[in-house]
């Protein structure tokens, strides 16, 4: 991982989302599938934390070689500075971070699923598999059209492709494991990558566990510092003895995880609770609480 | 001013530091997460997370809620245990030659004695931080740091067992903390951490329900830190000898004098180090530029020099 100073090449709208180009070799020539960007804040301490962004694009070859693509949702404070960024205006930019998407070693099917936001860094995935001889389908999920990405591409990148929208507005009218089972079984689906909010995850996990389907899923935790030090974007992975779970980071130990070891019954009721439950080995009853 | 002869280095009760800013408990890792991004050497020291007995998985997520010029974390002490410490990450740790403090916790007098038990000899370790802010089961889960008595029998019990200098970390919002730093220092430690996070809560009023899941969680980061220097400026002016580490929202080297000139004798930089990690050798470049252009040589230097009553400069008088 590196940080660098990296020119913005371009910034344009893309939906409902924004998109910024950079130019940054040292990342771009790194960065694979699945990896994250940590983008700085303006010095004006207004709110500090960078902000992270998985990889929609790196390329390392032909014309835009040494640059690197993210898409955000320009919404919320940080956000909208970024969308505001002009090209030519330089970035504080540390990448790539992370774990990234395995790939299958036997030519295999894969079966891309992704909603909203998540699509982002499957795009990426989608190339670099056809690039290894994978056979590439995608289901691509979205709350309504404007937040649908890219469905051109998509197409353009993958054998088969269902569109399904929760308001019908653009494809299939639904979510997205509506039509996960029919779009696997069509394309002989071998393994499944899935990016996405907490609970369409875990729906396709399931739906993996049960149909023994090897499977892989990018979390999108709210992050403070991206690089591992601050324990803040845990989430529960189950302990390959069975013995327990520990709380992962998914900046580090993630954001790629394996779905059938995530502790989804613990992660997906974290609802906060007026009286939450403790950490181990502090008292049950307290008044005041180890921040 | 030539002739000078210019040092970063502090004297922090026997812990020689080569330069006065340290990493902030919590904030720096483990020794592998900055690789490539910083120098861990160039550090003054590094104060580990907190460590416990047992292991402990930490809180439910939400985790971290970002507010103005700050950050509310709650991350409940999420550690892999005193045990594991030892035999992982002190040795990455002490490889680097910079000093290494313990930050220690516990929910128990009992919990802090084996946690310090397990650290006493260590090589490597070059002073312990004792982490107060945790609530007691003992005394009805309040903090620790709400009874002067109870942080003298901790601080007591872990200098007792300590071959290292032991600094107790105190928080700002105590209305009685000047008896609270005594009590400390008499209790036995060496010196004092200056302050920990602000108890602090920020709520999602669109789903109307508390940002983290530990509900209520500390603020760190720019916000706090006048708070911290003012915590600073009342122990280092009641008790002048003992050695201070200031420490809240420092994110420039123009923070970190703050400090120094309210009575710190060295600085710990936690947030910022998550937003840039080169931030503490920035920080110690900007403080060794502050000393050259004020003609001092050292940072102790700067503890004496803040004017008080009666040493205003004139009404009127030109900036220059």
């Amino acid at each position: 991982m590196r940080r660098v100073r990296a020119e913005i090449l371009n910034s344009r709208k893309l939906g409902a989302f924004q998109s910024i180009t950079l130019v940054a070799p040292e990342i771009a020539d790194r960065a694979r599938p699945g990896q994250f960007v940590s983008v700085a804040m303006p010095d004006d301490r207004r709110f500090i934390l960078r902000r992270h962004f998985s990889i929609h694009q790196a390329s390392r070859r032909g014309g835009w070689a040494g640059t690197l693509e993210f898409v955000f949702d320009p919404q919320g404070p940080g956000a909208e500075w970024l969308a505001e960024a002009k090209a030519h205006q330089f970035l504080d930019v540390i990448g790539p971070l992370g774990r990234a998407f395995a790939y299958p070693r036997a030519p295999s099917n894969c079966l891309l699923v992704s909603e909203g936001y998540g699509a982002s860094s499957i795009f990426f995935l989608a190339q670099e598999l056809r690039a290894r001889g994978k056979r590439v389908d995608m289901v691509l999920g979205a709350s309504e059209e404007s937040h649908l990405f890219k469905p051109i591409e998509a197409k353009r990148l993958s054998q088969t492709i269902v569109i399904v929208t929760a308001d019908g507005s653009s494809g299939e009218h639904g979510s997205v494991m509506d039509v996960v089972p029919r779009a696997a079984q069509g394309a002989g689906t071998e393994v499944i990558y899935a990016a996405g909010p907490r609970p369409m995850l875990r729906t396709v996990a399931e739906f993996c566990i049960e149909q023994r389907i090897p499977a892989q899923v990018a979390v999108e935790e709210e992050m403070a510092c991206g690089t591992g030090l601050c324990f803040t974007c845990v989430v529960p992975v189950i302990r390959k003895d069975g013995s327990g779970y520990d709380n992962l980071r998914s900046c580090t130990e993630g954001p790629v995880f394996n779905p059938a070891r995530v502790f989804w019954d613990r992660w997906t009721s974290e609802e906060t609770r007026a009286i939450p439950t403790p950490p181990e080995g502090f008292p049950r009853v307290v008044s005041s609480w180890p921040a | 001013m030539a002739g000078v002869k210019q040092s970063l280095s502090v004297d922090l009760a026997g812990i020689r530091l080569a330069s006065p800013v340290l990493a902030a408990s919590g904030c720096a890792g483990t020794g592998r997460e900055l690789a490539g991004l910083a120098d861990l050497r160039r550090l003054g020291g590094l104060v580990t997370r907190t460590l416990t007995y047992k292991p402990s998985r930490g809180w439910p997520g939400p985790r971290v809620a970002e507010t103005a010029s700050g950050i509310v974390t709650g991350v409940g002490l999420q550690n892999a245990g005193v045990r594991a410490f030892v035999a992982e990450d002190l040795p990455r740790l002490a490889r680097t030659g910079i000093p290494v403090l313990a930050s220690v916790g516990g929910a128990s007098l009992q919990g802090y004695i084996r946690a310090a038990s397990i650290l006493r000899g260590e090589r490597g370790l070059a002073g312990l931080e004792v982490y107060l802010s945790g609530p007691d089961e003992e005394n009805e889960g309040l903090p620790f740091y709400s009874r002067i008595d109870r942080m003298a029998e901790v601080i007591g019990a872990v200098s007792r067992l300590s071959m290292v200098p032991v600094f107790a970390k105190l928080p700002a919002l105590i209305p009685d903390l000047v008896p609270a730093a005594r009590g400390c220092i008499r209790a036995g430690a060496h010196g004092l951490t200056l302050i920990d996070a602000v108890p602090a809560m920020a709520v999602d009023v669109r789903r109307l329900r508390p940002r983290l899941g530990a509900v209520v969680g500390g603020l760190s980061g720019p916000a706090i830190r006048p708070i911290a220097v003012a915590a600073v400026f009342r122990v280092a002016q009641a008790l002048p000898q003992v050695p201070v580490m200031g420490v809240g929202g420092i994110a420039t080297a123009e923070d970190a004098v703050e400090f120094l000139l309210a009575g710190a004798w060295a600085v710990q930089v936690g947030t910022a180090l998550m937003v840039n990690p080169s931030a503490p050798t920035e920080i110690a470049q900007g403080i060794a530029q502050y000393l050259h252009a004020k003609g001092l040589a050292s940072p102790g230097d700067l503890r004496e020099r803040m004017r008080l009553t009666g040493e205003r400069p004139a009404r009127g008088a030109s900036a220059s």
